[in-house]
């Protein structure tokens, strides 16, 4: 974890409510799955938003407009700074696939298309399964087809395989050896009854984001753990869903 | 910035000494060493450990935190291993990275669960004091139904007190109609000192949803904005009793941590800060003597109890 001062570089908007806020170059190092905490003016807790790209030391994070905090974000311009607890929580392991299979659900899907560019770098190219309500959800599709071969799902068919995600699991039938999966708590508990043969992205509220105030924490088969410190990666096999 | 030398800083809790009155608050620093990685916490007068219970809890449901104008609410609901692993392997990894001493809080949901686990501390040598949670809003059935009847209040402290080995420190809730009341109760049962406050109940709702934010509907409010509320309290408590009080409730500077000693604390605690900023314990020790310097004060002994 570091406590830095972030520069806004860029905060463009890509559909009605979604926006990805890029910052200036900074001294970091962030793994797939791992997250920054930003300290919006006139709010006491911050907001957790996972690494969407980091590309030459740029960040770039994700986020749709949902409450006041994310309104205030939306507003803000370049050379605009922002107070920022980074390179918080564990990231994805990916050592762990030869074949990977990277599984998103609607906006929480965002961490997946860094943990995509870092699996190409290593010279794999990952399979997606996308899973949406709608087409108009997918907003960074077209990101993502730049560094993965993606299939889509959407709930009412207008883009891809009609139906949830784990019947497009199964529609499609991926030649994979382990997943990698990120969205809501629904789709992640469907996909883990489905298999457990992967690494699971949860998401919580949260307080402090470092492990402090237990505000976050999940129940496993190895104890209650926390989504900030102890994750947000988790194997599939170890959650506990309620 | 003034040298920390220059200035007497120590403080006498229970015939301990602090080396500084700031203590990070139980539930906002974990068992101290998750913060090892964050700063050297060795400058910490001490340390308020996660509240501690007989057996393990996992604690309430999410979400368990939200946001609020100038704070926040928490329903966490004292998840921890329980008193024998918190003792075997959580102060284990503190005694790592801390040389100082630390405060046991501990919670419970009937008389013989309080008095177990403190009677279980007396053993721990890290440990110098226990801080008694009668306040926790967050537990069913227990915590702060302790805490806002004076009868109750007194029959644990008496029966806690028939056990420990250790000075017990009361940690009361603001949630009650006179706080003086409470606090002549528990000393009078025998309580060592008085920590106060714990958070104020409260609730926030999703507007979209209609429903509580909080999965158990309602939590404890804290943060900057109690600190007026806190203040009024500790100081009606330090005009009601004796023994030491330490006062907590919204600090988030040196400024308000030395008000907070005018109003009667002998020490203080930090404790949603440091979830909102992981070195503000740290950076309140740094800047307490330029506040002293200011006031031309060289022993903060000297401004305890000392509003006119």
């Amino acid at each position: 974890m570091k406590n830095q001062i972030l520069t806004v570089k860029d905060n463009k908007q890509i559909s009605d409510d979604v926006f990805v806020m890029k910052f200036e170059k900074e001294e970091n190092e962030y793994k797939a799955g791992q997250f920054v905490e930003l300290k919006v003016d006139g709010f006491t807790l911050r907001r957790p938003f996972g690494v969407y790209d980091f590309e030459k030391g740029e960040l770039s994070l994700l986020y749709k407009v949902v409450g006041q905090g994310t309104a205030k974000m939306a507003t803000m311009k370049r050379g605009e700074k922002i107070d920022a607890l980074t390179e918080l929580g564990n990231g994805f392991n990916v050592d762990k696939a030869k074949k990977p299979l990277l599984i998103g659900g609607g906006l929480g899907a965002a961490p997946l298309y860094y943990l995509a560019k870092t699996f190409k770098e290593k010279g794999i190219k990952a399979e997606m399964l996308l899973g949406a309500r709608t087409q108009s959800d997918l907003v960074f599709l077209n990101d993502f087809k730049n560094v993965a071969d993606v299939k889509v799902a959407t709930d009412d068919g207008t883009s891809g395989f009609k139906g949830n995600v784990v019947e497009a699991l199964k529609h499609y039938d991926f030649d994979c050896d382990f997943y990698y999966a990120c969205g809501s708590l629904a789709m992640l508990k469907r996909v883990a009854s489905y298999s457990t043969n992967g690494e699971i992205s949860m998401e919580a509220r949260m307080a402090c984001g470092f492990g402090a105030c237990m505000g976050c924490s999940i129940m496993t088969t190895d104890g209650a753990k926390r989504v900030c410190k102890d994750g947000p990666v988790f194997y599939a096999k170890e959650i506990i869903f309620e | 910035m003034n040298n920390l030398k220059d200035f007497n800083l120590k403080v006498n809790l229970f015939g301990y000494e602090l080396k500084n009155p700031v203590i990070p608050a139980s539930g906002t620093f974990g068992f101290g060493y998750e913060f090892a990685d964050v700063y050297d916490i060795n400058c910490l007068g001490s340390i308020s450990l996660k509240g501690t219970t007989l057996n393990e809890r996992y604690g309430n449901p999410l979400p368990r935190v939200a946001e609020c104008p100038v704070g926040m609410l928490n329903s966490i609901g004292l998840q921890n291993k329980g008193v024998d692993k918190v003792i075997s392997e959580e102060i284990e990894k503190l005694k790592k990275v801390y040389d100082g001493k630390v405060i046991a809080n501990v919670g419970g949901h009937s008389v013989d669960e309080y008095v177990e686990v403190v009677r279980r501390f007396n053993a721990c040598d890290k440990v110098f004091a226990i801080e008694l949670n009668i306040s926790c809003p967050n537990v069913k059935g227990g915590g702060m139904a302790f805490g806002t009847n004076p009868s109750v209040a007194e029959n644990l402290v008496k029966a806690v007190k028939a056990v420990s080995q250790k000075p017990i420190m009361v940690k009361l809730s603001p949630n009650v109609t006179s706080i003086s009341e409470m606090a002549k109760a528990v000393e009078g049962a025998g309580a060592d000192g008085i920590s106060l406050i714990n958070t104020l109940v409260g609730m926030r709702i999703d507007l979209a949803t209609r429903k509580p934010i909080l999965a158990v509907g309602s939590g404890g409010y804290s943060g900057r904005g109690v600190f007026p509320v806190a203040l009024k309290m500790v100081n009606d408590v330090y005009k009601a009793v004796s023994v030491p009080v330490v006062g907590m409730g919204g600090i988030t500077s040196a400024r308000e941590a030395v008000e907070m000693m005018m109003a009667g604390a002998t020490a203080v605690m930090v404790g949603t800060e440091n979830l909102v900023n992981p070195y503000a314990s740290q950076q309140i020790i740094n800047d307490l003597p330029t506040v002293l310097d200011e006031l031309n004060v060289k022993d903060i002994n000297e401004i305890i109890g000392s509003v006119k």
